[in-house]
Parts: structure tokens; C-alpha cells; sequence
């Protein structure tokens, strides 16, 4: 670290005004809300009638009680099947949709970072699949993947590819990949462009030198790019999987109420709003950001991403 | 002759990725040119061209209004959190204080916590400081998921500029503020555009948030007045009508991105910031 | 508007326009919350109009996505935070018990009117004595066939499900052979959603398989006749009905049916006057019959349809009333049922000869409107809704092959007891 920049405390006190606004308008936003839902989480809350909500420890959570025959019985969302069965399905789909939207996100990005003609347009064409609301590109996707009238079918068959329609979105062996389709042809944009940025911040002369020492392009990417451009690319890769974790509705459009699909926010979703269960469903929300607080502890780790040392 | 495939077959991967990109779009404009019993059957190529679906959208009153509410909320939402991103991300990355990676896991974990469990205590501060109904209340609510994302990806940019650029100015005792318009703010115009189109882009296509808060239809934002567009009858899919929206929301989107185009693009050299 | 006019009464032109106003009894501003869209929601706006002009009170309508699962998790949010905001809600009929103490109980309001209505409606929506809304108007499902084709293959309207499924069987083989490649026998709701719980209902009630929950609060589900039942259901998945099935709610097969590609459907009354269309391929061709029945039960259909409650945080629960009564009002009711197919929920106008004459359609489920079968939603009260999910969850899993049905039902009832614990 350079003696130069010893830190004065008229730096420091300029870092506290720099953070102090952000910080408030997030607590006021996230802060509030999360605590209250925690606290709910811990009580017997109903919708129908919050202010009457009593605390009841963890019960929501795990819970038993023992029958006079002396079989114990389990509750909560610990011993609930269809939770295990939520998270499980969350973690297969945000690691196969993430790994997918990095490695088609980077290759799009390489291909943009290069000159060639037209090369603005079909920037602005990738763009396209996260351009549009998820709300329609749910609903598009579910339209084209139809087995009667969808068109992806029809290629399908006129390729010969298969040779019955497949009803992609109905079938439980194939809701899952219905929805990674559309989440990775949905967001691998913004992956792409993250990593687009990143590439565009790598000085382009280092890339002359190493053109002039005639460097195979793949060692070039290898030793050179992916190395510079790795600091945007994990956070991209943070940013993507936080979302994944926590997907909601393009899986409530495309197979809503799927048991193969399900996902934990669908789950609390379900308890907090159509099951008269706030309680249980806060429960939920709460479990499920200690297990993406776990995840994504576990993956600065081991992607040593730094965030605390500074330049 | 080799450079000849190379070149062909980096032109056959961009057009592959175009066309994985666009097609679903171009269906989509496809599908809202046709009506009624059409909708049903497949076409690869325009059967006819029926504007009605386009005219049905743009003469239902609100629509155009429903436009600007999106521009509204979408721009205020990307100014507001780059301003308290770029400085909040400078002082993340570049003053040295205690508890800094703390700070940015904190600043993360608001994006760990489903939107869906948020909504209910959201709403309750939203009426309680008298903003339901109002576009500020989306303003608001949009900073829990642009803000952490913003001062993330700035911080991370930041922090891999060379220490040297802004030696010169300390040197000269310019504060922080100068230091991280005039120094810096030049040198992130990529990443700046990037993540301020990310985020412009998530704010404009938010559902729940724009559902919850919202009650008046003149107030409502784009993707809220496209799920409410309907058919005539409850049960029909106005497949038409949703079509020829999405295609008209899109076509702005696409715009700011050949507008911001040179941009993304600009960069920096190693000769400019004496790398 | 009162208070508006209450804090300007100083100047002289306030003063005029307060008496004014007050000659009209108090004008107040009212907000309804319907999910109404299209050709319905015009015609809501031109019958609040004509309320406005009458009473002099002023409707704001919030409008929702017609998606019903969306409407009711709006409702639960706005009710839950005791949103003063909107006064008047539309409910689905399955509601009324899950949010029953966030409504006003209309009882002492509508003594005088009451009587107007089909009891079995008032029943649906009556929670422990409360009436908690109003019935606005009903929907009946039918199976809807193909004229033109029972015709050429001689064939009669099936009255069983087992008739319906060999009549599909031998048109669609035959229009197959054809040259006919993409046709169906028969078209149902399939997804797991609300929907497919009230076709699971339908094949069970019609087959003696019970009510799911009984009215005592009995779990009767996990028996024989639901599971032959459910069976039967899951015989057509791949052979008269299409694979995708599994993911149909009523528009796809719509979809399907006015494509000309189906022989049977079962839907709701809506498919009716869509089906009629001009560029509809099924044109003229088609009618719509009572659902079929099985060997040990009658045909069932499952009582759909809309009523209207007013919200317990309503500051002005006085106009509000006034607007459901007027809505709902059989004046109101033959107004709009002179332009949709839905069931008026009115007894007078099932006699009404200009009803007749227009929409004979709307009429014909008189005896369906005390016979349809109400889904157990006043029995399981809160958990309604949940009961459902377990519901249709089971018939999914048994239609998609995920089990059998008697597997399926076993586990449903285990589920059904832990959720019942001691007492609905």
C-alpha cells in the first residue's frame, strides 16, 4: 500500500458522507420490512388479523409433540417434504441456469468486444430477451412452447427432431427445463453485458503487446483476459446467482403450482399470500435468505473475491 | 484460406446469436399482427400485416400515460442510485476504513431476501409516510434491488483502477468529491452506462412492487398495463393486444441502448491512466 | 368530497354548492375493486354511471390483472394492512370463508331484498350466519360438443363419462384416418390450478367419490368410486385428450376446441359466445350439454361465479352497501346478462320473457343453480385454499403418472388430516 495514501480522517469522514444516504434509504426500504418479517416468522401471524399475532418460538420452524402411545410426531418447515423439496429444486436450477448464463454470457460478450460491421446493432438485438418484461417473455415463452399451437414444437417436427409434440410446460420430467430455457435465454444478456463492461475496462494496450509477441488467442484469453476481467465477472456471476436463488415469476407464469418447479420463493409465496400460513411463509422467507446468506458466503470464499482490501 | 473459415465462422456464431436473441421477439411481432382464430396457427414468415392490435393499445387511453410513468420512475430510479452508488462505491473502494467488507455483505444481503416477503412490510411503510398511490413509491421501493447491484458493480470497477490516477489530484488536495467527478466519472463511463442500463432495465420490467403500490390505471407503469390488458371475455388471452405492447415497450429499450452504444464502448487505454 | 365542502363553507358560493350537495343525501367517493376486463368491465362503467347519476356518490374502479390467484393475494395484502382505500370487493365464490372477518356482514342491509336471490347462492356466501357478500352472477360448466360431427357419426349426446369417452375415441379415430391428424376427443383442465380441482370435483361427485371434505367437516376423499374416478381421468391423458393437458387452463383448450380440433370440452359458459364468433372454425356447429355422469352418481357440475363484499375498513360503508345492492339488483343484473352468457343469480329473471328471447343461453342452467356443487371451501373455511392445492395436487400427480390414484388419495388424506388437526 502506498505511504502516500495514508488514510487522513478527513478521508474517512468523507466515506461516511459518501455511504450514510445509501444506507438509510436501504434501511428504510429493506431494513424495516426484513425485521418484520423475521419477527413474524417467530409468531402464529394470520393474515386476516396481524395485530393479534403471538410469539411462539421456534414451532414455525420445528416443532413435536409426543402422542400418548409414545410415537413423536414433527412439524415446521425443517420436517416439511415439500420445503426439501423447494430447496432442492432452487439449488439445481440457480447452479445449472448460472453455469449456463456465464459460459454463453462471456462467449457473447468476447464476440461484442471484437470490431466488426454492424457490431451496434447487434449489441442492441442481445439485449432484446432482457429487454422484455418478464411478465411477457413468461407468458411468450409458455405460448411457444405449446404443444398444440406452439412453434417450437412445429420446428421441432419439421426438423425431425422428434416425432410427437412435446408438451414441455405440462410434463414434469420437462417443466424444469422449460424454465432454465427461458431463464438462461432471458438473462444471459446481463451477464453478457457485465462482462462486456469488464473487457472494456482492460486497457487495450496489454492486448497489443501480447498481439505483437504472438500469443495464441486462446493463451491470450486464458493467461490475459479472463484473469483482468474476473473481478467483473464475479459479480456478475453474485448478482445472477442471488437472483436465480430467489426466482419468482417466471416459474409462477410458466408452471405455476409444479411441484418440479416449485422454488422457495413460490413456496413462500403460497404460505404467505394463497395459504391462510403468513406465519409459516415468513418462516420461509426467512430460512431462504440464510440459505442464500450461506451461499453466497460459501462462494466469495471460495472464488477469494475480494471485498475488503481496497486499491 | 484458414482466416477465410475463421472469419466465416465467427460471422455464422453472431448470427446465431442474433437470431436466438431476436427470434421470440420476432414472433411476438409476428403474433400481433394476427386476431381472433389466427393466434392459433403457426407461421414462420407475416401472413398479413393488421396494424388494429398496435391501434387498440395505443387508443386505450392510458397506455401512452402508462409509457411515461416507466420513463419516469425507470430514469429517476438509474440517477438516483448511480449518484449514491458512484460515491458510496468510492468510498468503498478507495478510503480505507474499518468494517468495509462488512459493509458491502450487509449492503448484499438486502438482495438475498425475497421480493415476495418484502411486499407486505414494504407496503405498510409505503402508506405510513403517504406514498401509496404515488410513482415515488416505486422510486422508493425500486432502490432495494438497484442500489446494492449499482454500488457492487461500481465498488468492484473501482477498486481495479490503478492507484496512480488519483494520486496526482491528492497531491494536488482536491477532495474527494472532485476527485470522484472529475477523475473518475470519466474514466467509468463503461461500467456507468452498463449497470445504469442493467438497473434502468430491471426498475422499467417490475411487476409486484408496481401491482401492490399502485391503484390508479393513469399511474400504473408499462408491465402492470400490459398484464392488465385483456380480452373481451375473463377467461381470453388478448395474445394480440400483449404482443403489440411488449413490441412497442421494447422498441424504446432498444433505442437507449443505440444511444449509450459508443458508451459501453469507450475504455480506456493503459497510455491514458499511465497504467 | 365532504370534507372538501365542510372546510370551505366560508365563502358564499361553498355555502350554495354544500346545501347543494346535501339535497343529494352525501355524496361520497367510492372505490370497487372487480378483476372485471373487457366487454364486462365496459359494461360496469356504464352501470356505475348510471349509479353516479342516481345517488350522486362518485365510483373509482381499481383495476387487477384477471388472473383470480393474483386477485386474491392483492386482496389478502390490501385487507391485511386495513386499506381504507377500497370499499367494495368482487369475490369469487370459494372467498367468502377466508376472508370472512375482513367483511362487513350484510345481513341487516338486505332483509329486504333476500329473498330475490337462489338460496343456494345466499348459502355459498352465508359463514357462520354472516353474509359476507352478495352474489353478482353464476357460472356453470358444461361439455361443450361438436354437432356436426355426432351427426355424421350417428352418434348421441354422451350421458356418461364412459359413452363420452368411447364416442370421443371412435370420432377422432375416424376424422384421424381421415386425414384430420391433429384431432382430439376431449378437451379439460388439466394444469395444477383451482381449475382442475373443480373438474377433479365434477368426476368425483359424479361418480359417487364425495365432496372431498363432506359439510360435517368428514375427509371423505380416499375412496374407491374417487379413485376409479381420478383413474378414468388419467385414461384420457395421451389418448382422447392431448399430453399437454397436464398444462391447460381454460383458454388453451379453447384454443384447441375453436381450432376445430376437438370433439368434447369441458369448459365454462364464456367458450360460448367466443365459440359463435365469425372467424370461429366451429361456427354453428357446436352445443353445450350437462357434464357427463358415472356409474354410481349423477352429472355434477361445479358452481362457479362472482359475488360482491364490502370491506370491513371502508370509511363509507353506507354508499357501499348502496353499490352492491344496486349492482347486483335483478334491474342491474338483466342489464348485463342482455350481453354475456354468465347465470344471473336473480330468480325473477329466469322468467323474464326479454331475457328469454336474447340470451335463452344464460337461461338454461336454472336447475344447475340449485343442483351445482360448491366446492368445500364453507366447511374448511381459512384453509380452503390450501385443501385445494393438496387437491389438485393429487389429481395432477395421478394424471401425469406419478403414482395411482389410490396412492395418491391416501397421501391426500394423511395430508388432509395433519392440516384439519382439531377442526377446520
Amino acid at each position: 500500500m502506498n505511504q502516500k495514501l495514508q488514510l487522513s480522517a478527513s478521508r474517512r469522514r468523507w466515506a461516511i458522507l459518501f455511504v450514510t444516504p445509501m444506507l438509510i434509504i436501504l434501511a428504510f426500504v429493506a431494513g424495516w420490512p426484513l425485521l418484520l418479517t423475521i419477527y413474524y416468522s417467530f409468531t402464529d401471524a394470520s393474515l386476516s388479523n396481524l395485530a393479534a399475532a403471538e410469539f411462539v418460538g421456534f414451532s414455525n420452524y420445528l416443532s413435536s409433540i409426543t402422542l400418548p402411545n409414545g410415537r413423536t410426531l414433527t412439524f415446521g418447515l425443517l420436517a416439511d417434504a415439500a420445503w426439501w423439496q423447494a430447496v432442492w429444486n432452487t439449488l439445481r436450477f440457480a447452479f445449472v441456469s448460472v453455469a449456463f448464463e456465464t459460459v454463453f454470457g462471456t462467449v457473447i460478450a468476447l464476440v461484442l468486444n471484437r470490431k466488426f460491421a454492424g457490431r451496434g446493432v447487434v449489441r442492441a438485438a442481445v439485449l432484446i430477451p432482457w429487454a422484455i418484461p418478464t411478465v411477457v417473455s413468461a407468458k411468450m415463452w409458455g405460448w411457444m412452447l405449446n404443444d398444440q399451437f406452439g412453434i417450437i414444437n412445429d420446428v421441432l417436427l419439421n426438423l425431425h427432431l422428434i416425432s410427437t409434440p412435446i408438451a414441455w410446460t405440462a410434463s414434469p420430467d420437462t417443466a424444469m427445463i422449460a424454465v432454465l430455457i427461458v431463464d438462461i435465454w432471458k438473462t444471459t444478456p446481463f451477464m453478457a453485458l457485465l462482462v462486456l463492461a469488464g473487457l472494456q475496462m482492460i486497457p487495450g494496450d496489454i492486448y497489443e503487446a501480447a498481439y505483437i509477441d504472438g500469443v495464441s488467442p486462446l493463451k491470450v484469453f486464458w493467461r490475459i483476459t479472463l484473469p483482468l476481467v474476473r473481478p467483473a465477472l464475479m459479480v456478475a456471476v453474485i448478482f445472477r446467482l442471488l437472483d436465480a436463488l430467489r426466482i419468482f415469476d417466471l416459474i409462477y407464469i410458466l408452471t405455476p403450482n409444479n411441484e418440479q418447479t416449485q422454488t422457495m420463493s413460490v413456496f413462500a409465496q403460497q404460505n404467505l399470500f394463497a395459504f391462510d400460513k403468513f406465519a409459516y411463509g415468513s418462516a420461509a422467507s426467512t430460512l431462504l435468505f440464510l440459505v442464500v446468506a450461506l451461499i453466497t458466503i460459501a462462494y466469495i470464499r471460495i472464488g477469494r473475491i475480494n471485498i475488503g482490501k481496497g486499491a | 484460406m484458414p482466416r477465410l473459415i475463421k472469419q466465416v465462422a465467427f460471422y455464422a456464431l453472431v448470427a446465431f446469436i442474433v437470431l436466438q436473441s431476436v427470434f421470440p421477439f420476432y414472433y411476438a411481432a409476428l403474433t400481433s399482427m394476427k386476431s381472433g382464430t389466427a393466434l392459433f396457427r403457426v407461421n414462420y414468415l407475416p401472413v398479413d400485416f393488421n396494424l388494429s392490435n398496435y391501434m387498440a393499445v395505443l387508443g386505450n387511453g392510458t397506455f401512452p400515460r402508462n409509457i411515461l410513468n416507466s420513463v419516469f420512475v425507470a430514469t429517476v430510479v438509474v440517477l438516483i442510485s448511480l449518484l449514491l452508488a458512484v460515491t458510496a462505491a468510492y468510498a468503498l473502494a478507495r478510503i480505507q476504513f474499518r468494517g468495509r467488507g462488512l459493509l458491502l455483505l450487509t449492503i448484499l444481503s438486502v438482495s438475498m431476501f425475497p421480493q415476495i416477503a418484502v411486499l407486505a412490510g414494504l407496503f405498510e411503510v409505503i402508506r405510513a409516510i403517504g406514498l401509496y398511490n404515488s410513482l415515488w413509491s416505486l422510486v422508493l421501493a425500486y432502490m432495494i434491488f438497484t442500489l446494492p447491484f449499482t454500488v457492487w458493480v461500481l465498488t468492484t470497477f473501482m477498486r481495479d483502477l490503478p492507484v496512480e490516477i488519483e494520486e496526482a489530484a491528492i497531491v494536488d488536495g482536491a477532495s474527494p468529491w472532485t476527485i470522484v467527478t472529475r477523475v473518475f466519472l470519466p474514466l467509468m463511463w463503461p461500467a456507468l452506462v452498463t449497470t445504469g442500463l442493467l438497473a434502468f432495465i430491471h426498475a422499467w420490467n417490475e411487476f409486484l412492487f408496481a401491482l401492490t403500490f399502485i391503484s390508479n390505471d393513469d399511474l400504473r407503469t408499462v408491465p402492470v398495463a400490459i398484464a392488465l390488458l385483456s380480452g373481451a371475455t375473463e377467461f381470453e388471452v388478448p395474445w394480440g393486444n400483449i404482443m403489440a405492447a411488449s413490441v412497442i415497450v421494447t422498441v424504446p429499450l432498444i433505442a437507449l441502448v443505440l444511444i449509450f452504444q459508443r458508451k459501453i464502448i469507450s475504455g480506456l487505454t493503459a497510455g491514458g491512466v499511465k497504467g | 368530497m365532504k370534507s372538501l365542502l365542510a372546510g370551505c363553507t366560508i365563502s358564499g358560493a361553498a355555502l350554495a354548492l354544500s346545501l347543494l350537495a346535501s339535497t343529494a343525501a352525501r355524496a361520497d367517493e367510492i372505490s370497487i375493486v372487480t378483476g372485471l376486463v373487457g366487454n364486462d368491465l365496459g359494461l360496469l362503467q356504464e352501470q356505475l354511471k348510471s349509479f353516479e347519476d342516481k345517488t350522486g356518490h362518485t365510483v373509482k374502479v381499481v383495476s387487477l390483472p384477471p388472473s383470480s390467484s393474483d386477485q386474491f393475494s392483492q386482496y389478502r395484502l390490501w385487507l391485511a394492512a386495513g386499506n381504507p382505500d377500497i370499499d367494495v370487493y368482487r369475490t369469487d365464490v370459494v372467498w367468502a370463508p377466508q376472508l370472512a372477518d375482513q367483511f362487513i356482514d350484510l345481513t341487516p342491509y338486505t332483509e329486504d331484498v333476500i329473498d330475490e336471490y337462489f338460496p343456494s347462492t345466499i348459502r355459498s356466501q352465508t359463514v357462520d350466519g354472516k353474509l359476507v357478500a352478495l352474489p353478482w352472477y353464476a357460472t356453470i360448466p358444461g361439455l361443450y360438443y361438436r354437432t356436426d360431427l355426432l351427426e355424421r357419426y350417428g352418434k348421441d349426446v354422451p350421458k356418461t363419462w364412459d359413452e363420452m369417452t368411447t364416442t370421443a375415441r371412435e370420432i377422432m379415430d375416424a376424422e384421424r384416418a381421415d386425414g384430420n391428424a391433429s384431432m382430439w376427443g376431449f378437451l379439460f383442465q388439466g394444469a395444477p390450478y383451482e381449475g382442475l380441482t373443480c373438474d377433479g370435483l365434477e368426476w368425483l361427485v359424479s361418480s359417487g367419490g364425495g365432496n372431498i371434505v363432506e359439510a360435517d367437516g368428514e375427509i371423505s376423499v380416499n375412496n374407491p368410486n374417487a379413485a376409479a374416478a381420478l383413474e378414468r381421468a388419467k385414461s384420457w391423458i395421451g389418448t382422447i385428450s392431448p399430453p399437454g393437458t397436464l398444462s391447460y387452463k381454460e383458454e388453451d383448450t379453447r384454443g384447441i376446441w375453436q381450432l376445430g380440433n376437438a370433439v368434447f370440452m369441458r369448459n365454462w359458459p364464456y367458450a360460448y359466445a367466443l365459440g359463435e364468433q365469425d372467424d370461429s372454425a366451429i361456427k354453428g356447429k357446436f352445443d353445450v350439454a350437462p357434464l357427463p355422469a358415472g356409474e354410481n352418481g349423477e352429472s355434477a357440475a361445479t358452481l362457479g361465479g362472482f359475488n360482491l363484499a364490502v370491506s370491513k375498513y371502508s370509511e363509507h360503508p353506507d354508499a357501499a352497501v348502496e353499490l352492491v345492492k344496486y349492482l347486483t339488483s335483478p334491474e342491474a343484473q338483466k342489464y348485463r346478462v342482455m350481453y354475456n352468457s354468465n347465470a344471473p343469480t336473480a330468480v325473477a329473471l329466469y322468467e323474464d320473457p326479454e331475457v328469454q328471447a336474447k340470451q335463452p343461453f344464460a337461461l338454461r342452467w336454472e336447475d344447475s343453480l340449485e343442483t351445482a356443487v360448491s366446492r368445500p371451501s364453507n366447511v374448511t373455511k381459512s384453509k380452503y385454499n390450501e385443501v385445494s392445492s393438496l387437491f389438485w395436487t393429487a389429481a395432477y400427480n395421478t394424471l401425469s403418472g406419478n403414482g395411482s390414484a389410490q396412492d395418491n388419495l391416501e397421501e391426500l388424506e394423511l395430508k388432509l388430516y395433519q392440516l384439519r388437526g382439531n377442526g377446520w
